[in-house]
């Protein structure tokens, strides 16, 4: 079963409904016991770097971080995969999981923001979840902050300079894009989740 | 790179897809959930619904058709017509909606807008102006096009990024269904007005005016209906033109 986590930031409908239709057994909780139960684990997300500030007093933060100690596959998307950085510049005092080193930062002024729309991935290889995507799909993207690159990141995308679309450590992942939104390819690297052992 | 979006628009009326020419003149065109799969698999890279009676008629938007609408769906799909309140919207989204598009309702109380983007992110929120040109002006309409709202579109526009909205829909209310080519100074004036994505629609006919749209309207995004659904346009074929014209698209999809 996987854990789709609901703290308030956005509407999880659409992710629930892609992971479904990929096959999967998912459950949308706010309860920290009921992702510490979980095969696996997403944290999806949109909005504010600061509404991930409500994960600590639930005591949510410390059940997905023992979780991910423990082995348990992890998938953050967008502002989910920003949490596993160390912060952002959106919300300074607001600390990430530090998982991958480096802070979120804005766009530069030269582009517009947010990115919004239909963008390449440069993939690098060796990627368990991005498995059978071919480097150069476009996958969907709407966010105003961006991820730096990272030994971690599995694949990069360029919009006023290049950021993190998708990162991997063991059993712990991130995508800035929206795979519930990017059509066959998004499917895919949802599947490929869903499908890695536990 | 960032590519531009092409978007398919389904206007419902009473469940069936219909079009018009500049507002008036419906016709039906078929059921929204087989027509918004069938243009998500021909390349769209977007799908609007939009509840073309919804406002005029004070009735709430069609939310089983959107559930059957979005079942299938897995790109982003936009809803409007008929959304009053952050209630309605929460309908819409609990119904499958990816985004709400919102016009009558934001111009009577704008802060409609930012109470819809601080529960579901701005990301979730476009402000659909209707734009008419009379007398040089460019006014904002709103109940579908029926009442002039007073406003300066432009205006308007820069009011609703100030409020949260994440993108524009920008329709020239002059140049819907005609295929006579998007309002492209009226876009462009709106483009450079704002930060936030523009979506450009009314008007889009061939190639050449998509073309036009995104070179001299500076549009993000452009919309269209009737030339997609009466297979006027093939969408592959629209967007192979476009790459070898140098736009960039999500092409092969």
């Amino acid at each position: 079963m996987i854990a789709l986590v609901d703290y308030g930031a956005g509407n999880l409908s659409s992710v629930r409904k892609a992971l479904t239709h990929v096959g999967a057994a998912v459950v949308i909780t706010s309860q920290p016991e009921i992702v510490t139960k979980a095969d696996k684990i997403i944290l999806p997300g949109v909005g504010h770097f600061g509404a991930i500030d409500s994960l600590e007093p639930s005591g949510m933060k410390t059940a997905i971080q023992q979780r991910m100690a423990q082995g348990v596959p992890f998938l953050g998307i967008c502002l989910g995969m920003q949490w596993m950085f160390e912060g952002s510049q959106e919300a300074p005092q607001t600390r990430g999981a530090g998982v991958l080193a480096g802070e979120c930062q804005r766009f530069p002024a030269t582009v517009k923001s947010p990115h919004v729309g239909w963008n390449a991935l440069t993939i690098t290889g060796g990627s368990r979840l991005l498995a059978g995507v071919v480097s150069g799909s476009f996958v969907y993207f709407t966010h105003s902050y961006r991820a730096p690159v990272t030994h971690s990141t599995s694949a990069r995308c360029d919009y006023g300079g290049e950021f993190s679309a998708a990162v991997e450590q063991d059993h712990v992942f991130g995508v800035q894009f929206h795979p519930e939104k990017s059509g066959a390819a998004g499917l895919q690297v949802l599947r490929n989740f869903c499908e890695l052992a536990c | 790179m960032l590519t531009k979006r092409i978007i398919a628009c389904l206007d419902v009326h009473a469940g069936r897809v219909q079009k018009g020419v500049q507002f008036v003149q419906l016709r039906d065109a078929g059921d929204p959930a087989e027509l918004a799969l069938a243009h998500s698999q021909a390349g769209a890279d977007e799908i609007v619904l939009l509840d073309i009676t919804a406002t005029h008629e004070q009735r709430a938007t069609l939310i089983e058709t959107v559930r059957t609408t979005a079942r299938q769906l897995f790109i982003p799909f936009t809803v409007g017509g008929g959304i009053r309140s952050l209630d309605d919207a929460a309908a819409v989204f609990d119904a499958g909606a990816d985004k709400i598009s919102i016009n009558s309702a934001a111009l009577a109380d704008p802060s409609l807008i930012t109470r819809i983007a601080q529960r579901y992110g701005s990301q979730a929120v476009i402000v659909a102006i209707d734009a008419k040109r009379s007398n040089g002006a460019l006014e904002a309409y709103s109940s579908g096009g029926r009442k002039p709202a007073g406003r300066d579109a432009i205006a308007w526009a820069t009011d609703a990024e100030q409020s949260g909205a994440g993108e524009i829909l920008l329709t020239s209310m002059d140049r819907d269904g005609t295929k006579r080519g998007f309002d492209c100074a009226l876009t462009r004036a709106v483009s450079e007005a704002v930060r936030i994505p523009v979506i450009a629609s009314g008007g889009g006919g061939d190639v050449q005016t998509f073309l036009e749209v995104f070179r001299e309207g500076a549009a993000d995004a452009a919309l269209a209906a009737s030339i997609f659904h009466f297979g006027l346009h093939s969408l592959g074929e629209l967007k192979q033109h476009l790459l070898e014209a140098g736009i960039p698209v999500r092409w092969p999809c």
